[in-house]
């Protein structure tokens, strides 16, 4: 056997343990990998946790994205103006909005077609399509009254079925034409223009000009006889346009009616159809407009999430149990190892630092699996309903952390618990 | 109640420094009842001794050990290992201690088994930063002292169990400690593995070793150049 070189050292110095960082690493990777299986069931937790979490928040967004992109077009690009309780005229029951609104808000960009729209008091005037007045009343109808301008049918994207719509010639000149909505025509018995036919309201004969088809906002329409603005004004005395109807261009609603927009020279927030409509006055007129693609969009993420987050968290919050416990019994089970570390030389420090690196480590291992198969769970759900998946950049990496933070958190006790091992009890208990 | 061993002393072993000075170190455990598990004794080891202590169970052969190790503080007395007063440490240095100055070889080997043979060697060095280059280097060297060289690569559950107790020593020898300090190093081991672990113990004494072998096995106990036995937490040299 060979001879004992001793160690050159100065017996004379007490040492304090030193462990090196990479030291560190090879205990707790051999710890881990030592024992794959409990390495697998420890970090099952928080990788069911974290997929739950990132797959639910990945699909809200996914989700929110879809509905917004099915969200009816429609709603989106449409304005409605209508006089309000503010403003100097306050309690004036006439309108402010002007006659020619039409041709005020064409000139705005964005605008794609405009028009106003009244109900007209007919002073409970019955309608008939007949000359003669028949007693028993059975050829009258009480049909309802609205005065436009000549852009309300594209405003409202209306199509005609017969004959055409009147324009503002119509209006200015006050002739007395009337456009049917096509419940109207048919309570009329009226389905042809060649014949000429005209009807009566009340006493007063009007030329219908054409029979609408359909329109896709406004469907009170469709069961009136519908008149030019300036015929409503001439023979039923109609004092002002009671609303403004704006088709606007996707995106452009945000612009013509946010009262953010612009200011007007009162000082006063204003949008710019406010202004272009009564520049004087704006706020006497109130806008409606839908809310915005992206308003949509975070009001149904917000509310998938709300539900999801909760799920997800509950699971993430059980996955840190599950680390905590089968840290804590793994620190049980490995009660001679610490022993004999101790023995070896190994402050608490480096005890603490082992096992609470290993549970770190197992939940970062958590997390990257987590965030990995979350991703794949929004991927794979996406592809099955044909959307698009849709993803924050941040949430997988984030996600990750997260799993690290909760393994950290977790391991925190056993870890003390660990470090507080007294060698002896230690070693006794192999 | 104290033994003095004192005048034995000097003229024993190889005429080195001592490793070890016990004065007047007791044990007692707060009851109740209150238990005098190691009563007031002298005992120094010097450099190079092969110190056996032997005594039945529940003698306090135990205790000494946890307290010749630094695994347990006295609750009366000095203890100098090395010449410093290990009384005045806090728990780092005791570790440290323990980590650079004692090799300790347990009757249940303690190795861990899903790490090699000669990982399990190189653990001891882990907490005294040696370079591990050097640390592999001397993990081998202390492996093929035991004759186990052929062996670097298995873990411990493919060994005899004499391999393991081998593998053991290796390990407490690779710090090359100031005293190494076996307990019931044979406990778990047939006759012939226990011869195999004695000639080792013979081989590192011849090589300069300071030994401490606790045991209640007489045959151990011969093997030893000097033989401590220790009756109700009492010290007699025999």
């Amino acid at each position: 056997m060979t001879t004992l070189t001793p160690q050159v050292r100065d017996r004379s110095v007490v040492q304090s343990p030193k462990m090196g960082f990479r030291d560190l690493l090879d205990e707790m990777v051999s710890g881990l990998l030592g024992r794959p299986g409990r390495l697998v069931l420890t970090a099952l937790g928080t990788v069911l946790g974290i997929t739950a979490l990132v797959s639910t928040l990945g699909l809200a967004k996914t989700a929110g994205n879809q509905i917004v992109s099915r969200f009816d077009e429609l709603a989106e690009t449409r304005i409605v103006v209508s006089p309000s309780e503010n403003g100097f005229g306050g309690n004036d029951s006439t309108s402010s909005i002007p006659w020619n609104a039409e041709t005020r808000l064409a000139r705005l960009n964005g605008v794609v077609a405009a028009g106003t729209k009244s109900d007209v008091d007919v002073s409970g005037a019955l309608s008939r399509s007949v000359p003669v007045v028949d007693p028993l009343g059975i050829n009258e109808h009480q049909i309802s009254v609205i005065a436009t301008s000549g852009g309300l049918l594209d405003a409202v994207r209306g199509s005609i079925r017969t004959g055409r719509y009147f324009d503002n010639g119509h209006s200015d000149r006050a002739d007395p034409v009337v456009v049917l909505g096509p419940a109207a025509a048919q309570r009329l018995n009226i389905f042809r223009l060649d014949t000429q036919p005209a009807i009566f309201i009340g006493e007063q004969s009007f030329t219908v000009l054409g029979i609408i088809d359909d329109v896709a906002r406004e469907p009170d329409l469709l069961n009136a006889i519908v008149m030019p603005d300036g015929t409503a004004r001439e023979f039923f005395a109609l004092s002002a346009p009671a609303e403004v109807h704006i088709d606007a261009n996707v995106g452009a609603t945000a612009l013509l009616a946010n009262e953010s927009m612009t200011v007007s020279e009162s000082g006063a927030a204003a949008n710019m159809v406010q202004i272009a409509l009564t520049p004087d006055d704006p706020e006497s007129l109130r806008t409606q407009a839908s809310q915005g693609y992206t308003a949509v969009r975070q009001d149904v993420e917000g509310d998938v999430n709300a539900l999801f987050v909760v799920l997800g968290a509950v699971s993430l919050l059980v996955g840190g149990l599950g680390i905590a416990n089968v840290t804590l019994v793994s620190v049980l089970e490995r009660t001679p190892e610490i022993g004999l570390r101790r023995a070896l030389g190994a402050a608490r420090r480096h005890i603490a630092a082992q096992f609470l690196l290993e549970s770190t480590v197992t939940g970062l291992l958590g997390g990257i699996i987590g965030a990995s198969m979350g991703v794949l769970t929004i991927v794979a759900v996406s592809a099955s309903r044909d959307w698009t998946p849709v993803l924050e950049g941040y949430l997988p990496f984030a996600a990750v952390g997260l799993g690290a933070v909760i393994g950290l958190i977790a391991g925190t006790y056993p870890a003390l618990r660990a470090a507080q091992t007294e060698p002896i009890t230690a070693l006794r208990s192999s | 109640m104290s033994v003095d061993l004192e005048p034995a002393m000097p003229a024993r072993g190889p005429s080195g420094p001592a490793v070890i000075e016990l004065q007047e170190v007791g044990r007692t455990f707060p009851g109740p009842p209150a238990v005098d598990a190691f009563k007031p004794s002298n005992l120094t080891i010097n450099q190079g001794e092969y110190v056996s202590i032997i005594g039945p169970s529940g003698s306090g052969k135990s205790t000494l050990l946890h307290l010749l190790g630094l695994l347990d503080r006295p609750t009366t007395g000095t203890y100098l290992l090395d010449g410093i007063d290990t009384g005045s440490l806090g728990d780092n240095a005791r570790a440290g201690m323990r980590g650079s100055r004692i090799g300790f070889v347990f009757q249940s080997f303690h190795l861990l088994h899903h790490r090699s043979v000669l990982e399990n060697v190189e653990l001891a060095q882990v907490y005294n930063r040696m370079p591990r280059k050097e640390r592999r280097q001397r993990a081998v060297n202390a492996l093929e002292r035991v004759g186990l060289s052929h062996r670097l690569s298995f873990t411990p559950r493919t060994l005899s169990g004499g391999e393991r107790q081998r593998v053991a020593v290796a390990r407490a020898l690779v710090t090359e400690p100031s005293l190494l300090l076996a307990d019931e190093p044979t406990g778990n081991l047939d006759t012939e593995m226990s011869g195999e672990i004695m000639e080792v113990f013979d081989g590192l004494h011849s090589a300069g070793m300071t030994l401490a072998v606790i045991t209640h096995d007489l045959d151990v106990s011969h093997r030893a150049e000097r033989q401590v036995s220790i009756v109700d937490g009492t010290l007699h040299e025999s």
